[in-house]
């Protein structure tokens, strides 16, 4: 199949197209490189919203109704579904989709499913790339969703344009606990299922943590609070035109190029990563990394190695 | 057999599978049996969740481009749910993905099914591992090809 | 009240045992060693190889067993049990069009049928009209197609609502099957203290099971709860909740796990009803139940035991019931339908003797046997004969129903009664301390409990280590009985063409303005907070159908998605 009639089926709409250049993307090769390439070309108009919540705050439900208030107002959007199942056996079992299910057949919908991959660093890898696809096909909104426990997930949400963190009432420990990764740099503060009673008092921390500045201000946005009920379809519009206040402001300052810039160069030192580590990984497994191992010299068979993996490597042609 | 152990590790693609629940029953104890097993096999298995349509099924297997379709029905629809299934993928080019059906199917029904383009029928009682060396196998064909 | 054993008897009997070990056992054991190094039930309880009186130590008659038709009940609710009758044998039943289960129907009452049990196909189940686009290709297989109280005259077309009961397992649309149901009774002028039957409305078990929800947790139990609250003022024969452990069973559970999870359904809805002020002596004695029996013969035996003993307990202990009838479990019981096997089906007659048999010893009051070709499709006619025939056999040939609880005594069945139910208990405490079960279901608790038992069970399957005949012990290459079951033919085509026409005809010569003005008194009814019963019974003689009914709840309500959960 020809890499560039699968990327103008997939522009024209083709899901079957965009499905499969996505695979392809998922471990570098002479074709995930010229197809990123082409799209670095065609790209960098998307906005990127990434959103992450504790367990239990009902961020899938949130997503699927923040989905139809977005098509409602035009947007076409792409999912990025990274799935907190560990990996297992080798094996995954994704069921993030299970909630977006409904939007599965909306033309203007594409939701993709991305599991732990097997080496560092390949979840972020292959999440950045279905981005730059996303981007270069022309989608509107691009969402990327986790759970943000992980390495990975923080990674992959700081290149996001515009950060939602979900919450719900009572959780105001966790929200402590948790200081040491994502939920004190979002731009919005979702405060999901607030049709129940403990939620004033939960809303009241937030608004106290803003005041104190536990919550980072970034870039001069003032982080918004905003309280919602998935369940009951209460506040969802709210948030959405937050959303599209965000971009408007990021737009107006260089803040939407310079994310884009630090995506694509993170992506670059992922990419970097992969092509060492996966061929190091073969060479050690095949016996390669022993037949230049001189037990009295460290460094020179490190020297060795890499001027081998770096022969390797060239012979993906990136012509 | 060397083949099967590069599908399923190797640094390339895992194996992907959408395990899908057609139609209105809730019956979702053997998709998810079966979903885990293939799961405990190495593979990436994506779960619908229960009452899909044909136009969702269909959907989710494009846009995660997987390598085989396990329906599960015990709503006694598989004839008309089945055939509307595969329609669709036909209609979108991708009738190429093999497609498996489980569940309680009466035997004279098997031989229609199979007419319609279903792959393979698994009845109530089936060992999980021959569901796994199934899809081992069909997936595998379809590489080489 | 003294123990069964005193001290000096159990230590004899203990001396014994122990140079019984000793000096027989051994002999035995060398000769021939045991099938498999342990044994144990469905419910992974470990079966001893021989039951004394030593493990029943300080065994209290009365506190545990009693008299039949006295507290704790685990010997019957009945003084004579199936001595003075019978239980009632209650098929499910429903297929196709309204004309053909009407035919059905008719053809189980001329066969001897006392009772009879609806089955309605899955767009009814889940409330949607045959003319819905998800509906094609379901229409009137898995049961009968129920658009409007149209169909649910044919149904009852020549059959005397007066004089049989009905069972009808419907869940979330239950108020409107049984605003059908009421409508064409008071239209064959039957009163309404002389309408009987029940409806399933259960709507925990959906989320935890059989998956058949439409509102959220909390609706839906106040649905049901509306129902349950009518019924106990209007309807005095009518069963309005049948707390379900059958489903929980077949979706994979074991047997510790689909009692511990009925009974705390049951304790939430108690909770409920309370809370709306009812006194639980006037609803208790109408709270009826539904378990499953499987093939684990004498476990599926202790568990039917124990679930009255349970449930006697929390009414009286808990709740304060102080009626008789109030602590009263009253159960239904159908055969299990996932032991069943495609291969070699005709085995499945003798499976479904054993679970009736189970169902019989375990003191039920109403019992279902499924039809060898369960595993295929809806009973043939012949099949479901054949399963009627089955309960009558145990019921007036065996003997078995000559005598109360006749297995009560025996050591194994005693203890196993008590292991059972101390393993419920920790289940419902553990549900107990996440807020009762609506919290416990958000959470998906029970899903996964169920979910990983039922992967685990499949997995003793595969390597060996449980086994089902024809499966994977004595299994045969060429199964060439399996095409000689004759199978149901269902005309599916025709029967959804004889909807759609009749829906057609409907909503054409309806008043269709009083069916909207209906439709928004339910709305603001449920607005209100009002009891949803009395504006559904209006919604339905005013031929309102019941996809236009739930989706006016379902504006109101929202809809359930399920967590993931494997």
């Amino acid at each position: 199949m020809n890499i560039y009639k699968l990327f103008d089926d997939a522009k024209r709409g083709s899901k079957r197209s965009l499905g499969r250049l996505l695979s392809i993307l998922e471990s570098p090769s002479n074709e995930s490189f010229r197809l990123l390439k082409e799209f670095v070309k065609h790209g960098g108009k998307s906005h990127v919203i990434g959103i992450t919540g504790i367990p239990g705050s009902g961020k899938s439900t949130l997503i699927s109704k923040m989905i139809s208030a977005m098509r409602r107002k035009g947007y076409s959007i792409a999912i990025v579904a990274i799935d907190p199942t560990s990996p297992y056996s080798q094996g995954a079992l994704l069921g993030d989709r299970l909630r977006m299910q409904e939007h599965s057949t909306d033309p203007k919908v594409f939701i993709r499913s991305v599991s732990t991959r097997g080496v560092k660093g390949g979840l972020s890898l292959a999440a950045l790339s279905m981005i730059e696809a996303f981007d270069a096909v022309g989608y509107d909104k691009i969402i990327v969703e986790s759970v943000g426990v992980g390495q990975a997930d923080i990674d992959i949400m700081n290149t996001a344009h515009t950060l939602l963190v979900i919450t719900m009432p009572g959780v105001g420990d966790e929200i402590q606990a948790l200081k040491a990764g994502i939920m004190e740099i979002g731009d919005v503060y979702v405060l999901n299922k607030s049709d129940k009673p403990e939620a004033a008092k939960t809303f009241e921390y937030l608004k106290f943590a803003l005041e104190t500045g536990e919550l980072e201000i970034k870039h001069g946005w003032t982080p918004r609070i905003v309280k919602t009920s998935a369940i009951m379809g209460m506040g969802i519009d709210q948030v959405v035109s937050i959303i599209d206040e965000h971009y408007n402001y990021i737009r107006e300052n260089s803040i939407f190029m310079d994310k884009l810039r630090d995506r694509r160069l993170f992506m670059l030192k992922l990419l970097v990563e992969s092509l060492f580590l996966d061929n190091l990984d073969d060479m050690y497994r095949s016996g390669e990394i022993e037949e230049l191992f001189k037990a009295n010299d460290y460094y020179t068979s490190s020297i060795k190695i890499i001027e081998l993996l770096l022969k390797k490597i060239r012979k993906i042609d990136n012509s | 057999m060397e083949r099967t152990a590069n599908l399923l590790r190797g640094r390339g693609r895992r194996i992907k599978v959408l395990v899908a629940k057609l139609g209105l029953d809730g019956h979702d104890r053997g998709a998810k049996v079966v979903a885990r097993a293939l799961r405990d096999a190495g593979m990436e298995v994506i779960y619908t969740g229960i009452r899909q349509t044909p136009e969702q099924v269909v959907s989710a297997a494009l846009q995660e481009d997987v390598d085989v379709i396990g329906v599960s029905i015990l709503s006694g629809a598989h004839l008309n749910l089945m055939k509307r299934l595969i329609d669709l993928l036909k209609k979108e080019g991708a009738d190429d993905i093999p497609v498996f059906l489980g569940g309680t199917i009466p035997i004279p029904d098997i031989p229609k099914l199979k007419e319609i383009g279903i792959k393979e029928v698994f009845l109530p009682g089936t060992h999980l591992n021959l569901i796994r060396d199934y899809i081992l196998g069909v997936v595998g064909e379809r590489k080489e090809h | 009240m003294g123990k069964l054993y005193n001290d000096k008897a159990i230590r004899e009997i203990k001396e014994k045992y122990t140079a019984w070990e000793k000096q027989v056992l051994p002999r035995s054991l060398n000769r021939y060693s045991e099938r498999m190094e342990s044994f144990t039930t469905l419910s992974n309880i470990n079966v001893k190889r021989l039951y004394t009186p030593i493990d029943l130590p300080d065994y209290n008659y009365m506190d545990k067993l009693g008299f039949p038709s006295q507290y704790p009940f685990t010997r019957g609710i009945h003084a004579t049990m199936y001595r003075g009758r019978i239980w009632t044998m209650r098929m499910f039943s429903g297929y196709g069009s309204p004309e053909d289960t009407n035919k059905r129907l008719k053809f189980l009452i001329s066969h001897g049928e006392t009772g009879l049990s609806l089955a309605f196909d899955y767009p009814t189940l889940v409330g949607l009209d045959s003319d819905h686009p998800m509906a094609r290709g379901e229409v009137g297989i898995c049961g009968v197609a129920v658009d409007s109280l149209w169909d649910m005259e044919i149904i009852f077309d020549g059959i005397d609502m007066g004089e049989i009961t009905t069972n009808m397992t419907i869940n979330p649309p239950a108020p409107i099957l049984l605003s059908m149901y009421i409508s064409v009774a008071d239209k064959q002028g039957v009163p309404r203290e002389k309408v009987g039957g029940t409806t399933q409305n259960d709507p925990l078990k959906e989320f935890i099971a059989q998956k058949s929800y439409v509102f959220p947790p909390e609706p839906a139990v106040k649905i049901a709860m509306d129902l349950v609250e009518w019924s106990v003022k209007n309807l005095p024969k009518w069963n309005p909740i049948s707390i379900s452990g059958y489903h929980i069973r077949e979706a994979g559970s074991d047997a510790v796990q689909e009692l511990a999870f009925t009974l705390a359904d049951g304790i939430e809805y108690v909770r409920h009803l309370i809370d709306r002020g009812l006194d639980v002596d006037d609803f208790a004695p109408r709270l009826s139940f539904f378990f499953d029996s499987h093939i684990n013969f004498f476990e599926e035996i202790a568990k039917f035991r124990a679930a009255r003993r349970m449930w006697a307990k929390i009414m009286k202990e808990w709740f304060g019931a102080e009626k008789e009838r109030s602590m009263w479990m009253r159960f239904h019981t159908q055969t299990a339908g996932v032991s069943l096997t495609a291969q070699q089906p005709f085995n499945n007659i003798v499976r479904t003797t054993i679970e009736a048999l189970a169902a019989v010893l375990g003191g039920t009051q109403s019992l279902h046997t499924n039809s060898l070709d369960e595993p295929f499709r809806v009973p043939s006619e012949l099949a479901a004969k054949i399963a009627l025939r089955t309960q009558q056999i145990i019921a007036y040939e065996t003997g078995v129903a000559d005598t109360v609880d006749p297995l009560a005594g025996s050591y194994y069945i005693e203890w196993l009664t008590d292991q059972v139910e101390e393993r419920a208990w920790r289940y419902i405490e553990r549900i107990e301390r996440m807020g009762g079960m609506i919290e416990a279901v958000k959470k998906g608790y029970p899903q996964r409990e169920i979910a990983d038992t039922s992967y685990r069970f499949q997995k003793e399957v595969e390597e060996n280590k449980r086994f089902i005949v024809g499966v994977n012990i004595f299994t045969e290459e060429e199964e060439e009985e399996i095409r000689n079951v004759p199978l149901l033919d269902i005309k599916q085509e025709d029967i959804e063409r004889v909807q759609l026409d009749r829906l057609k005809k409907l909503r054409s010569s309806r008043d269709s303005n009083k069916v909207a003005e209906k439709l928004d008194d339910i709305r603001r009814a449920a607005g209100k907070g009002l009891n949803l019963m009395p504006y559904i019974l209006d919604a339905v003689k005013s031929l309102a159908t019941l996809g236009e009914i739930m989706d006016t709840l379902r504006e109101v309500y929202g809809e359930w998605r399920e967590p993931p959960i494997y």
